[in-house]
């Protein structure tokens, strides 16, 4: 890690979509960070906040409903140039994802081809992109598949012959990961990458992400509902909450010292498996409508910290320790100084 | 609720509230037989909490279908206060089916799209006479939603299924598995598909329900934090290929595991603190990361193939039976079984959580 420019530059991006010939909601809007090289940034948040959609809009990967009305998008190439992503054209965009930036999707059987072998999908894919320049030959194709392979802990000679069906949960999502990084990414976006495997399938994951980070040095978005898993991954955090970012710090800022009475309230709802026994609470309400956002901060109806001022005010992020290569910790909440996030312990361990 | 009746055939005074003592459910397909469940004896007291825990494939869902009467087990017997559900004439075991109800996991699948909220709820009311009239239904109905925290009920009761977010939907489906007065809920993963913050409210409802209800709970979790909050005074059966590999009070089992495979289990659990985050160890500790398939089960401990303390010629050889390590809990595996015995508690620190 460095302090040069950032991988990934992102401004005050919009994400829109279209729901009516007049209407339309913002279902990401005004989101701001810098990402630098070799950092994983976890996007956390409840469903409906978000967060797969800023993951979709980074690749501009939106369905044709979804725009980016504003904002900008700046991404530094392997070649050291600074590309604006929202510029790209078609063909551009498309050597540009998989080559500079690829995603992982939720759902790792909707994923593939069922009536492809698995050696083919990646065959396929390595054959519509170009590889250092040069189409790939049949050889080399191959061998890079193995490699991939490897570097998830799975048997070439067994995966690359099946098809996605015969394989369990946990190899596809993990051949997936693998498939993502076949022409190299500097940038990998995981969607949700553990939801719906079991926990010791999901801890297989967790290890092969750690360790693939440590080898091939790539940066890494990964979005989940579950803080746990963004305890484990991450680097930064930054929390969700209607379509903005609300709380950004390192892992520590934001588990130990949260400031926004959100981000308190989601780690107040995770119960911890070592150790003793916390009361727990959940957040009161449910998150507001997109559609029908009220004036203010759109957390302040679920919020015990809100007063007058929060009706009014929809407070941008405000610095609480600034450091350097983004990781300083900010909190958009106008009484952030008063939040606590105090854990009760009601039975202690024996 | 039955009170009473003929001494050979009527609840037994003291019995457990449902108990399973050696059932096995072993399916039988093209390819053979496939045993999902093997052997296994738990006990629920009234307002008691059991958590069954472990991976998907485990048999966990089995054996709640067995306990609700849902599948007739294939070997053993499943006892509702004491009397053999298989053995109930057509009368009782209606009154069983009405004491134990389920709570499935999907509250987007289980409830019926085209029915509202009172429809779905006041079904079971109407259908067991409960409810005399659609008043005294509507009226009934309010109380049970005002029960799990849907309030006003008014603004709920008409409501249908897509109107409602999934966690007001489980509260729904608790609604209704609650309008019977059940004596024991079976809640399989039913809390697995919530958020976060609406999760914690499902759970503390649930406990607020065990507390003034006196329900019984099974309660079925892949997740042992989960296990942990809400299973805390009761105990936890931890299951693995169709058997139980350890059991005991929940605060033993996951504060203090003994068997590998929980142990291995606790160890990958993700934990919101970086600091305990960085200490897990890769793999769980196990030596494979893949579940044996049921069709070809590995000889004497199943899970041999993956346990850190493997020891050849016993372990592959001879399946342990669970017996007592100490005063309340039991546990399925040869080495832990010897190492208590020999009063040394502490196991090799491979696994150590």
């Amino acid at each position: 890690m460095s302090d040069e420019t950032p991988i990934l530059s992102v401004k005050d991006l919009v994400v829109r979509y279209t729901t009516g010939s007049k209407s339309h909601v913002d279902a990401v809007r005004g989101v701001s960070f810098d990402l630098y090289r070799g950092q994983s940034l976890a996007l956390v948040g409840e469903s409906g906040c978000g967060k797969t959609t800023l993951g979709l809009g980074l690749l501009r990967l939106l369905p044709r409903l979804g725009s980016v009305p504003s904002g900008s998008l700046r991404y530094v190439g392997k070649n050291g140039k600074t590309i604006d992503v929202l510029k790209l054209g078609n063909a551009a965009l498309r050597r540009w994802r998989w080559q500079e930036a690829a995603i992982v999707f939720q759902g790792a059987m909707n994923s593939f081809n069922p009536v492809l072998r698995i050696g083919d999908q990646m065959a396929d894919t390595m054959k519509s992109h170009l590889v250092d320049g040069h189409r790939p030959g049949k050889a080399e194709i191959l061998d890079k598949s193995a490699e991939m392979l490897r570097a998830v802990r799975l048997e070439p000679n067994q995966v690359l012959p099946s098809y996605p069906h015969e394989l369990s949960g946990g190899m596809r999502q993990r051949v997936l990961i693998a498939m993502s990084l076949l022409l190299d990414p500097r940038l990998l976006i995981l969607d949700e990458p553990t939801t719906a495997l079991d926990i010791l399938t999901q801890r297989a994951i967790v290890d092969v992400l750690a360790d693939l980070r440590e080898r091939l040095g790539f940066t890494m978005i990964f979005i989940t509902h579950d803080l746990a898993l963004a305890a484990e991954l991450a680097d930064r955090v930054a929390t969700m909450y209607a379509g903005r970012i609300i709380e950004t710090g390192s892992v520590r800022d934001i588990f130990s010292h949260s400031r926004h009475p959100y981000t308190a309230g989601l780690i107040n709802a995770v119960p911890p498996v070592t150790r003793d026994l916390p009361t727990l609470a959940s957040i009161p309400g449910s998150p507001p409508s997109l559609a029908t956002l009220p004036a203010g901060c759109a957390f302040r109806d679920r919020c015990s910290y809100s007063d007058d001022r929060c009706a009014t005010i929809d407070p941008d992020l405000d610095m609480i320790e600034e450091r350097l290569n983004g990781l300083s910790h900010a909190a958009a909440c106008l009484n952030w100084k008063d939040v606590k996030s105090p854990r009760e312990v009601v039975a202690a361990d024996a | 609720m039955p009170d009473s009746v003929s001494a050979s055939t009527g609840p037994k005074f003291g019995a457990p509230l449902m108990e399973l003592s050696g059932v096995s459910q072993i399916f039988q397909t093209k390819k053979g037989e496939r045993p999902a469940v093997r052997d296994v004896t738990l006990t629920v007291n009234a307002g008691e909490v059991l958590c069954l825990v472990g991976e998907s494939g485990c048999g966990k869902t089995t054996t709640a279908r067995m306990a609700a009467g849902l599948a007739k087990p294939t070997q053993g017997s499943v006892a509702y206060n004491g009397e053999d559900i298989w053995g109930m004439d057509k009368d009782r075991f209606a009154e069983f089916r009405t004491a134990v109800q389920y709570v499935h996991q999907d509250p987007y699948a289980s409830l019926n799209p085209i029915r509202s909220v009172f429809k779905s709820v006041s079904a079971p009311l109407r259908k067991h006479g409960l409810a005399k009239n659609n008043h005294q239904a509507w009226e009934q109905a309010a109380e049970l939603l005002r029960r799990v925290d849907l309030t006003p009920p008014e603004s709920y009761l008409g409501k249908f299924p897509h109107q409602l977010s999934g966690g007001q939907r489980q509260r729904v489906s608790v609604a209704r598995a609650l309008s019977l007065n059940p004596k024991l809920i079976i809640a399989d993963e039913s809390t697995s598909m919530l958020d976060v913050s609406i999760r914690v409210g499902m759970l503390n409802m649930l406990g607020r329900l065990r507390d003034e209800l006196g329900v019984g709970f099974i309660f079925i979790t892949h997740d042992l934090a989960i296990a942990k909050y809400f299973g805390w005074e009761g105990r936890t059966a931890v299951m693995y290929l169709g058997r139980v590999v350890e059991y005991g009070p929940t605060q033993q089992v996951i504060n203090d595991p003994e068997h590998p495979y929980t142990r291995a289990l606790l160890n990958a659990v993700p934990e919101p603190d970086p600091d305990i985050a960085a200490q897990k160890l890769p793999g769980g500790g196990l030596r494979s990361a893949d579940i044996p398939s049921l069709a070809a089960l590995p000889s004497g401990c199943t899970f041999h193939p993956r346990c850190p303390l493997f020891e050849e010629g016993l372990c592959d050889v001879i399946s342990p039976e669970l017996s007592l390590i100490d005063s309340r809990r039991e546990v399925a595996c040869h080495v832990v079984a010897r190492e208590a015995h020999r009063g040394a508690p502490d196991m090799p620190a491979a696994v150590s959580s």
